[in-house]
């Protein structure tokens, strides 16, 4: 069993947890990732990791509530317990400390993934210019703590309610105008923002990083439900990535695949919300 | 006593009925027809049948003992060479092994071993008996096992038996290997089999870790230098998927055997939504390949409500690998096999659903390397099978996470460990290997059987180093 530490809710439907697993904690890496149980009956679901604390053992989700599974872990209170928890899984971010200038972008909940990943490379002594997106002000999530370890942040929310109005790519081009030379963007977000921002940097030539989220079962490499098309060749996202070279990723193949399950996940959160979520 | 040309019939779940159901086809032999079909065991004093069974069970002594109603010394006998009776009992392909040269085929069929051997198994394992936990010695040394499928399990086993602390890691969260995640509930039933299996050898003093996935939690020279485990043995098997390499295999509907099987078997899909775990498929399926796993995934589809189901296979129905049983079985389940097929290309819709399979016919050519006549496709006879999932059961090969991450372990050009057949010895000191990922997808019984060997190793290598 994998005791809840601390539970936050940051912005509503998006919550903050430290699951307690100190062997996890020790090997873990930026870019990597988890797949947890909730219950018996629960499915596996993976789970970026947020951030990790070796001392006291605990590994930081954040989430978003959008189905049966994340609804019910997010019921669940401190002290409670999930009863599987399995990582680290994935392959770590490439990073060292003659990366140059790094555009981090995170979109949405994709913040928080992208959160270690810019650590990681502010405290290899890169430059890091991070790019936050969100629908609006109230749920922009990581604000203090993209800001701690970024040369400059720079806010995009859809209704201007806060920084650029608009998208992650319109403060990109910002950017890109004003005459920043940009060596490597590393986008986590939604299928389409990280479609639309690989497409700003192809023709601009910067290479472009990528953290896909494809449905994943096991996440060992053993049933390939995560595999996704990149330039010729079939990859499976747990074990060959989850980072890809975004200017080679199918992404329409990759959206259509996110949207396999989706009468059935309606389904198991309709049953969730009907029988309590204790299941 | 006039000779029985046929083997006592099985009694079975009827094909219309257990089509739909999850619970186990075979019901088992009750006692009078076990003893009965003991009765028709000659008792060879020099077994065609023995060197059949990759683990030499003694079968005439065993048969003999349930001649005599000594189901008790029956299963003992069983046990001095296979640790897992009842597993094997069910799933073995007896018919190429112990069953191939029965006297009696010479003149009707063999005796029914398996079918006895799971008699006997299941006649134990319903008994309950208390397990015994094994008294260690406080400075007992310590061995890891990494995977909990039929090769770490027996390894595990003979190692605590011996005095041995073992700790197996496993990746799942549930230990069995392909006997929970692959292989289905009504071919071998995981609570009254397979976990009772787990338990008891947790019961003996076995310690299982789940959730932990070796060469990312940890590698194996970490065992060894700062986890304090003085050998190591590899079982993590053969679970990577292949896929064909023909257009639309990433459209919506096509799944691989493993994750097919595994959101069914493991993440119990078929009992949605009270199992979180979705399983999207329409009515009419596909399966691609003639292993078990290709039947397998074919009469699971009928149990999760397909109307119609496929075998497509490139070869003919001699060729078929699976078990004759199995394959007896879906047909009367009513499974349609398409022979001397092989898909070309998976047509989607504009939603990027499956909508059809196209397939090209082919016939059989010069036999191969495997001594196999070659299929080759007949020119221009492509057609469309009108489908809406596909399932790919073509074979599964090595999952290199252990391997990429173990310097000094070598592996062969297709990625399986090297491993010495007799002792399971890798080439890195202190480190076995065994099962399918050593020899590729096989069989249960040769990755119990290949536990069993490296246990016997392990034990030698640990003694010289006491
Ligand atoms: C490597 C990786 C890292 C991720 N990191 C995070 C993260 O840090 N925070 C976060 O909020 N979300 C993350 N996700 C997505 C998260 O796994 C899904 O949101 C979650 O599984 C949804 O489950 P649900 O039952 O609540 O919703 P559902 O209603 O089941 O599904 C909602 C959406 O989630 C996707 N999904 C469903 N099941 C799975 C599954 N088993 N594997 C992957 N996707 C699935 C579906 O495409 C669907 O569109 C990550 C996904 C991957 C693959
Ligand atoms: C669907 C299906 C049907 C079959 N039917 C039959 C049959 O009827 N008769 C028969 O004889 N054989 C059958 N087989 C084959 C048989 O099941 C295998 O040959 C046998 O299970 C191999 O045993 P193993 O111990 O080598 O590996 P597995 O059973 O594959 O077990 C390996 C275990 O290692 C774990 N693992 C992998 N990597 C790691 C890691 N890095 N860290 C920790 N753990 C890890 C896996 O999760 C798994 O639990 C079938 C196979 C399948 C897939
Ligand atoms: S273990 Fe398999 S091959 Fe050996 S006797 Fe039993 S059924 Fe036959
Ligand atoms: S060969 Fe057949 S008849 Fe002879 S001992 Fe073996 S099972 Fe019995
Ligand atoms: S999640 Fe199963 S292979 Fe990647």
């Amino acid at each position: 069993m994998f005791k809840i530490m601390y539970k936050k809710e940051l912005s509503p439907g998006i919550f903050h947890m430290d699951i307690e697993a100190p062997r996890v904690a020790k090997k873990a890496k930026a870019g990597q990732f988890i797949v947890l149980r909730v219950d018996e009956k629960g499915e596996r679901i993976p789970l970026t990791i947020a951030d990790f604390d070796v001392e006291k053992g605990t590994i930081t989700l954040i989430f978003q509530v959008l189905g049966a599974s994340t609804m019910q872990l997010s019921a669940l209170n401190e002290g409670d317990s999930i009863v599987d928890f399995a990582g680290p899984l994935g392959q770590p971010s490439e990073i060292d400390g003659n990366m140059g200038t790094v555009v981090c972008i995170g979109g949405g909940i994709g913040v928080a993934p992208v959160y270690p990943i810019a650590r990681a490379m502010h405290e290899a002594g890169n430059k890091v210019i991070s790019i936050m997106g969100a629908k609006t002000k109230d749920i922009l999530i990581f604000e203090d703590k993209m800001r701690a370890i970024s040369d400059e942040v720079i806010i995009a929310t859809d209704d201007g309610s806060y920084g650029v109005k608009g998208f992650v790519t319109t403060a990109l081009q910002q950017l890109v105008d004003r005459g920043e030379k940009i060596d490597q963007v590393t986008a986590i977000g939604p299928g389409i923002m990280m479609k639309s921002v690989c497409d700003a940097t192809r023709p601009l030539g910067i290479k472009t990083i990528v953290s896909l989220n494809p449905v994943m079962v096991d996440g060992t490499g053993m049933c390939g439900g995560c595999r996704v098309q990149v330039g010729d060749e079939m990859k499976f996202a747990c074990v060959d990535g989850p980072e890809f070279d975004g200017h080679l990723v199918d992404f329409n193949n990759l959206m259509s695949r996110g949207r396999m399950f989706r009468e059935q996940e309606a389904k198991a959160k309709d049953h969730v919300c009907n029988i309590g979520l204790g299941r | 006593m006039a000779l029985v040309l046929e083997k006592h019939k099985m009694p079975e779940q009827d094909p219309q009925v257990r089509a739909h159901n999850f619970q186990e086809v075979a019901l088992g032999y009750d006692e009078e027809t076990a003893v009965a079909e003991a009765n028709r065991c000659l008792g060879c004093k020099n077994p065609q049948c023995r060197p059949g069974c990759p683990v030499g069970i003694d079968i005439p002594a065993f048969i003999g003992k349930i001649k005599e109603r000594d189901f008790d010394s029956a299963i003992s006998i069983i046990k001095e060479s296979s640790s897992l009776p009842a597993v094997c009992g069910r799933v073995c392909p007896q018919e190429n092994q112990c069953e191939k040269n029965c006297v009696l085929t010479h003149k009707g069929e063999s005796v029914a071993i398996g079918r006895l051997e799971r008699f006997v198994a299941d006649y134990q394992l319903d008994k309950n008996e208390e397990v015994k936990p094994i008294e260690f010695a406080p400075d007992a040394q310590k061995v890891a096992i990494i995977g909990a499928g039929p090769s770490g399990l027996t390894c595990a086993g003979d190692l605590a038996r011996k005095g041995y602390k073992v700790t197996i890691f496993e990746a799942l969260h549930v230990a069995g290997g392909v006997l929970s995640y692959g292989i289905p509930e009504f071919r071998l039933p995981k609570d009254k089999i397979v976990k009772r299996e787990i338990d008891n050898l947790q019961k003996m003093g076995v310690t299982i870790e789940v959730n932990s996935i070796a060469g990312r939690l940890f590698t194996v020279d970490e065992l060894m230098d700062e986890m304090g485990f003085d050998a190591v043995f590899v079982g993590t098997g053969a679970g990577l998927p292949h896929f064909m390499n023909i257009p639309g295999e990433s459209l919506n509907g096509v799944y691989s055997s493993n994750e097919f099987l595994t959101r069914c078997n493991l993440m119990k899909a078929y009992d949605f939504p009270n199992h979180a775990t979705p399983i999207a498929m329409g009515k009419k399926v596909a399966v691609v390949g003639g292993g078990n796993v290709a039947m397998d995934a074919a009469r699971t589809s009928l149990r999760l409500g397909a109307d119609k189901v496929y075998i497509v296979y490139r070869r003919s129905e001699a060729e078929l690998p699976a078990r004759a049983e199995e394959v007896h079985h879906a047909k009367e389940e009513g499974i349609d096999f398409k022979l001397l097929n092989n898909p070309v290309e998976i047509i989607g819709d504009e939603n990027g659903w499956v909508k059809s399979l196209k397939c090209i016919r082919m016939e059989l050519g010069e036999p191969d390397a495997s001594g196999r006549r070659r299929p080759v496709a007949v020119e221009g006879s492509e057609f469309e099978l009108d489908v809406d999932t596909v399932i790919m059961a073509i074979g599964n090969g090595p999952n290199p996470i252990v391997a990429s991450t173990t310097p000094g372990m070598d592996t062969n050009k297709r990625g399986n460990i090297i491993a010495d057949e007799e002792t399971g010895a890798t080439t890195k000191e202190g480190v076995f290997a065994g099962g399918d990922i050593v020899t590729g997808a096989a069989t249960v019984i040769l990755a119990m059987g290949a536990g069993k060997k490296a246990a016997a190793a392990i034990d030698e290598y640990l003694k010289s180093k006491k």
